[in-house]
């Protein structure tokens, strides 16, 4: 008997980012921290990030969990680290439709690509989306600051 | 061991192919498959018996009553009950501990009144007193577990007092596999006027039991990890602790007269079975134990055992694996939870999926027991009557196969 395929959701990047994840760990002055867990599971992931004008200065993320909630993390914070948040909002949008409506990777993300192959297990898909999903929150307690910043 | 050949010829869900591989099914803690005998009997209820059960004059309505009170009566004698009267069919057995907890529970249990329990337990078997105790103020403790995963029998020593009302803990666990000393146990409540309530979810299905020299006062236990439908739990307790307790669930079924100012009860135990029960389920639940009982409680329990010492010996041989629970298998029914240093749980799960192996991955509803052990998840692997040696290669292969794609020492560890 051959070895059963697994090149599709093991890619050799989420292995890679598995065993040596970028930005682990905690800012020393996070702007917005935010964490998610999924119940099911147990999959665990806190990300800080460092916002100053509206641009995601800096991030970090630790956790635990499977290979895929690890390593989505971790690409994570290599795409949205220096970006604008509206940027990193619409990414977190991409990867979510990617994952849960199994619409085609858009080009512009990268490495996220990936995570394609998850789409295709739905029970491994929260595994994927819990980072982001913690991003969305960082993101609405970072606007919901600034805004507050400005009114107040 | 059994024939495990012949014993297959009567599992139609296993004659299929999963990723083009033979399914092997080695998620029996969670639910066992149904041989064609449960699955015909379904069938032929619904085709030849159906009507609602008691009170009924007409052919069909005394036929159906007749198989559903004969299949309580083989769940009875299964169980070595005192009569069919001390089963009471449920929903399933969190629905049966449900019933101690409120029944039972609000009825004897006050303030400051304390119950037993242990890290061990299916949240099941915790959830329902911990309801119980923010009603009626009661307080509950746990007693833990041994490193190399058996009950602390010390603690639970220690642990009951003149307030302990109840002792509830499991027959065997659902992670570990560890058979617990019922008997010992009850012998502890009940020298200081406590009860026992023995979670059989697991210890029922592969252990058997005999409820006559148990010990116990209460058992719980689900016809879906013996061979038989979803759908069907059963309560046994003494006759006079049933008696005692009030009812659960009111309606129809469980009264005797009903008048404007209040109602009297049914004879037991239609006290706690309101409205129309699970008729067609309980009567093929009757088949799978009868499926069982043609097997012998004991050959089953043997060929589990073998199973699980072959399946420990293999998986010591597998590298980054490491079992949890005891290390002999005649202390532990046929659950085998395991870590891979390389990988996560899930993904050994996935990978697993891939050759066919069906295993759980998570905290199997035991978070207590996981914080206690010190890991987020584990996978586990667990066996019935239709499992042979070659479900454990197959396993092994698939577990040699997790440790290729993500590759020894890596992963995991890297992680943390």
């Amino acid at each position: 008997m051959g070895e059963p395929p697994f090149d599709d959701l093991y890619r050799e990047l989420i292995l890679d980012h598995y065993r040596r994840p970028r930005n682990r760990g905690p800012l020393p002055a996070p702007t917005v921290q935010a964490e998610g867990v999924n119940p099911v599971c147990g999959d665990e992931i806190h990300l800080d990030l460092e916002v100053a004008d509206g641009v995601v200065r800096d991030v970090g993320f630790w956790g635990q969990g499977c290979s895929i909630s690890q390593s989505s993390a971790s690409m994570l914070t290599e795409r949205v680290k220096g970006r604008r948040l509206e940027e990193a909002e619409e990414v977190a949008g991409k990867v979510r439709s990617m994952l849960v409506e199994g619409a085609p990777p858009d080009r512009t993300l990268g490495d996220l690509e990936a995570l394609e192959g998850v789409a295709k297990l739905p029970v491994r898909v929260k595994c994927a989306l819990l980072a982001w999903n913690v991003l969305l929150e960082a993101l609405r307690q970072a606007r919901a600051a600034a805004q507050e910043e400005r009114h107040g | 061991m059994l024939d495990v050949g012949r014993v297959r010829e009567d599992f139609p869900i296993l004659r299929q192919e999963v990723h083009g591989r033979r399914l092997v099914y080695l998620d029996n803690a969670a639910t066992t498959q149904k041989p064609r005998q449960v699955i015909e009997a379904l069938v032929r209820y619904y085709e030849t018996s159906n009507a609602n059960i008691h009170r009924g004059i007409h052919t069909l309505a005394a036929r159906a009553t007749e198989q559903y009170e004969g299949a309580r009566a083989r769940v009875a004698r299964f169980i070595g009950a005192g009569g069919p009267d001390e089963v009471v069919f449920t929903r399933n057995a969190t629905e049966a501990i449900n019933l101690v907890a409120r029944a039972w529970g609000d009825a004897f249990v006050g303030e400051g009144d304390e119950v037993v329990l242990t890290l061990m337990e299916h949240h099941s078997n915790i959830v329902p007193w911990q309801l119980l105790a923010r009603r009626k103020g009661a307080v509950l403790r746990y007693a833990g577990v041994t490193p190399d995963g058996r009950l602390d029998l010390d603690e639970i020593r220690r642990l009951i007092g003149p307030r302990t009302r109840l002792v509830a803990a499991t027959q065997m666990s659902n992670v570990l596999g560890t058979i617990n000393p019922v008997s010992d146990i009850a012998e502890m409540a009940h020298s200081t006027g406590a009860l026992l309530l023995v979670d059989g979810a697991q210890g029922v299905p592969h252990l058997g039991v005999d409820v006559s020299r148990l010990g116990a006062d209460f058992l719980a236990f689900s016809a879906h990890k013996m061979l038989g439908p979803t759908g069907v739990g059963v309560l046994w307790a003494r006759r006079e602790l049933l008696e005692a307790m009030p009812p659960f669930l009111g309606g129809g079924d469980m009264i005797a007269v009903v008048r404007p100012e209040g109602s009297t009860w049914a004879e037991l135990p239609h006290k706690f079975e309101a409205g129309t029960p699970n008729i067609a389920d309980v009567i093929a639940f009757g088949e799978a134990v009868a499926y069982l009982e043609g097997l012998g409680m004991a050959n089953v329990r043997r060929h589990e055992e073998e199973l699980t010492a072959l399946a420990l010996e293999r998986l010591a041989r597998v590298p980054g694996v490491r079992v949890f629970g005891p290390a002999s298998a005649a202390e532990r029914g046929g659950v085998v939870s395991f870590a891979m240093e390389s990988a996560h749980p899930h993904d050994v799960a996935t990978i697993a999926d891939g050759y066919g192996v069906a295993i759980r991955a998570g905290h199997h509803c035991a978070q207590l027991l996981m914080r206690a052990l010190g890991v987020p998840a584990t996978s586990r692997a667990s066996f019935s009557v239709y499992n042979g040696p070659d479900d454990i290669e197959a396993l092994v292969e698939a577990l040699e196969g997790v440790n290729r794609v993500f590759g020894e020492g890596h992963g995991r560890a890297a992680v943390r």
